[in-house]
């Protein structure tokens, strides 16, 4: 027998850690054993994912029911019970406008006003995130120095909780933030940001790119580097332009990663709350309020908590996602197609 | 003279570096261009925060501010109880002296000399500007823990990151398991119901899960939090992708000696499986320590905030204590900024291949 190699410190460290994570696995296999002998190996494969769908079905699936069946109903009560069934109203309620075009003229000015504000934030966000994210992408693509390290620059705020991105730009664009500082200093008047409605919307859809262009410029890029490199030399070697060449190879090369990420992107933009709720809180007024926000405010903040309106408009958001969803689906199908 | 002609080289080649043959492309130009105001744009905001967080409050409230943290030097002066902020003052006679000012009083500061406390002087304010040197303001950092509580919501932060991370791995694995390696009735019908509820975020669903977690009584405890997002079906579809691609002799060979499936599942596919696990244990720790929305609906109480929650409650008050505020933000970035550091190839090609975050 050959003396067995001593271990060194960080070996046994590690195995100290494990020591419980071993004796919660092995204690497990008692009773789990006993139901492999009793039901067989066909029953394993249902209790191995009994866990996690009795979590889904619990927090996701039950929920998705009860809330069209709140949506079906009026007071303020929590408990389904005690809640009056009302049949539509909250649904003729929300959508009950003189001229849809006029948020004002609505019954409920402020949710359309929430859908207004979404639209025109999504419309301007998406816009300028995938023009961003691809020109970066492209960038970070060609043959520069240092290019982990760069990606990485712009990768960063991914990964930055929502309420740390609002309160590092809020500290910027105070009243007597650095940027005000920097503006009077070109001989300009200081700007109140969150006085003015279009600013605050400026800096919403600003913040919001700054915050998630990384995550599409990633996809983009790998989108990239997966065109095959002979199709960039042979365009070389025939001395096309660099203009043409963009034109003509990268982007329809690149279209389908285009797509998913119009989609991804439309689908987040249309449900954007955090940064912004903590960046303006919905102001001016309620120039920068969302239709997350109309929720949140309607089921959980209002002194009177609505939860049958909340949950009928959350059932409309519901609707607008599921048809980007399937957008999604059929663009990532092409996208593996393609 | 060698030396300087290679000097030169390195420099000429790094100014005019560029791809293939030809001359300087606009774009390469572009190229460096943009890549400096990226830097500049990404990075400035967070160099800036981190700055500020170490200025006194009476810094912060400089206009325009000043770059590094400075502090006004005070100091103690002999039949004053608290220590006097230290001016530079040009008196009427022109002399310019080192003074500490008593009181002010409307546009006239009263003054007098540390070095001889018997001397007062009256000097308009115009006349004098503050003393500084650079100083590090850690009081910010050690006070909101003392007096806020923001320790309790750090602890709040990492119970919720860590029980949330460790149900998640256990429960989306044991699934990713039971989808991957064996062949059984309804196998598919599964699949796209984890698939499905990818379609469906919080946002939409925020009343009924607000019921739900109200019947199981959860409402300002930290289980409200954990327990709704455990189970991702991003995690389910990424460990079951990875799964699908180990070889199957191994299990196979495993139940020949007797194991038992779930001694199969943890001793032989979890080990295999750690890579993907570990990008899972990433994305998750992620979710759990960004965390906003839901947290704001089911925490109301401030014992049971996470750090995102105090954060927000603490700017959202009417005399917004910025000093602190600065401070706890760069202390809510930290562990971001650790994991990844360490980790960035595994976070990158995670969402490079998975499409998700």
């Amino acid at each position: 027998m050959s003396p067995k190699p001593s271990k060194t410190a960080s070996e046994q460290l590690q195995a100290i850690a494990a020591w419980p994570l071993q004796m919660f696995f092995r204690l497990l296999d008692i009773p789990l054993r006993g139901i492999q002998k009793m039901g067989g190996i066909g029953s394993m494969p249902y209790v191995f994912l009994l866990p996690n769908l009795a979590f889904f079905g619990m927090f996701v699936i039950i929920p998705l029911f009860i809330n069209f069946g709140f949506s079906l109903t009026g007071g303020t009560n929590l408990f389904l019970q005690d809640r009056v069934y009302v049949g539509g109203e909250q649904y003729s309620f929300l959508f009950e406008c003189e001229n849809y075009m006029v948020s004002a003229t609505c019954q409920e000015d402020r949710f359309w006003k929430g859908i207004f504000n979404t639209a025109i934030f999504v419309l301007f966000q998406v816009t300028f995130l995938v023009i961003f994210s691809l020109i970066t992408a492209i960038i970070l693509n060609r043959k520069i120095r240092a290019r982990g390290f760069f990606r990485a620059v712009f990768f960063f705020p991914v990964l930055l909780s929502p309420v740390v991105v609002a309160l590092i730009w809020k500290w910027i664009l105070l009243r007597d933030g650095i940027l005000n500082a920097f503006l009077v200093t070109l001989g300009l008047d200081k700007i109140l940001f969150f006085v003015s409605p279009e600013w605050a919307m400026f800096w919403a859809v600003f913040v919001s790119i700054w915050a998630h262009m990384g995550f599409y410029t990633l996809i983009l890029l790998a989108g990239l580097q997966a065109i095959p490199p002979d199709l960039y030399e042979a365009a070389e070697m025939d001395g096309t332009s660099k203009e043409r060449v963009f034109w003509r190879i990268t982007l329809p090369l690149l279209w389908p990663n285009m797509l998913v990420v119009i989609v991804l992107a439309l689908i987040k933009g249309v449900q954007i709350f955090d940064e912004v709720y903590v960046l303006t809180g919905g102001g001016p007024g309620t120039a920068t309020q969302f239709i997350v926000q109309y929720i949140y405010n309607t089921g959980f903040t209002n002194q009177v908590q609505n939860f049958g309106l909340a949950s009928a408009s959350s059932v409309v958001l519901g609707v607008v996602l599921f048809v980007l969803t399937m957008l999604q689906l059929a663009a990532t199908r092409r996208r593996n197609n393609g | 003279m060698a030396d300087a002609t290679a000097h030169r080289r390195t420099i000429g080649t790094l100014l005019t570096a560029r791809r293939g043959r030809g001359k300087l492309h606009w774009t390469d130009i572009f190229t460096y261009l943009y890549l400096a105001f990226g830097i500049l744009l990404m990075f400035g905001p967070v160099v800036w925060l981190v700055l500020s967080s170490f200025k006194t409050p009476a810094g912060l409230l400089e206009f325009p501010p000043t770059l590094l943290p400075l502090g006004q030097i005070s100091a103690e002066v002999e039949g004053y109880d608290k220590p006097l902020p230290i001016f530079r003052a040009t008196l009427e006679d022109g002399t310019e002296m080192e003074l500490a000012q008593v009181r002010r009083i409307g546009i006239v500061s009263q003054m007098v000399d540390p070095a001889n406390p018997d001397q007062t002087y009256k000097v308009p304010i115009s006349n004098r500007t503050p003393v500084r040197e650079f100083r590090i303001a850690s009081e910010n950092y050690t006070e909101p823990l003392r007096k806020f509580n923001f320790g309790g919501y750090l602890w709040n932060s990492i119970i919720v990151t860590v029980v949330a991370t460790a149900i998640t791995l256990l429960i989306n694995s044991m699934a990713a398991y039971g989808l991957s390696i064996y062949e059984f009735r309804g196998r598919n019908a599964i699949m796209i119901f984890v698939i499905g509820t990818l379609m469906i975020p919080i946002t939409v669903i925020l009343v009924p899960v607000y019921l739900v977690v109200t019947s199981l009584d959860m409402v300002n405890s930290l289980w409200a939090v954990i327990l709704p997002g455990a189970a991702t079906p991003t995690g389910v579809f990424l460990l079951r992708q990875y799964m699908l691609t180990l070889p199957r002799d191994l299990i196979e060979a495993a139940r020949m000696d007797r194991a038992s499936e779930w001694q199969i599942y943890w001793r032989v596919v979890l080990p295999l499986a750690l890579p993907a696990i570990a990008v899972l244990a990433i994305f998750s720790i992620m979710w759990r320590w960004n965390d906003f929305l839901w947290p704001l609906i089911v925490l109301n109480r401030s014992e049971v905030y996470t750090l995102q929650l105090g954060l927000n409650a603490f700017q959202g008050e009417l005399d917004v204590q910025w000093h602190y505020i600065l401070a706890m933000t760069v202390v809510t970035l930290i562990p971001v900024v650790v994991v990844f550091g360490f980790l960035q190839r595994f976070i990158t090609t995670g969402i490079a291949s998975s499409g998700m975050k």
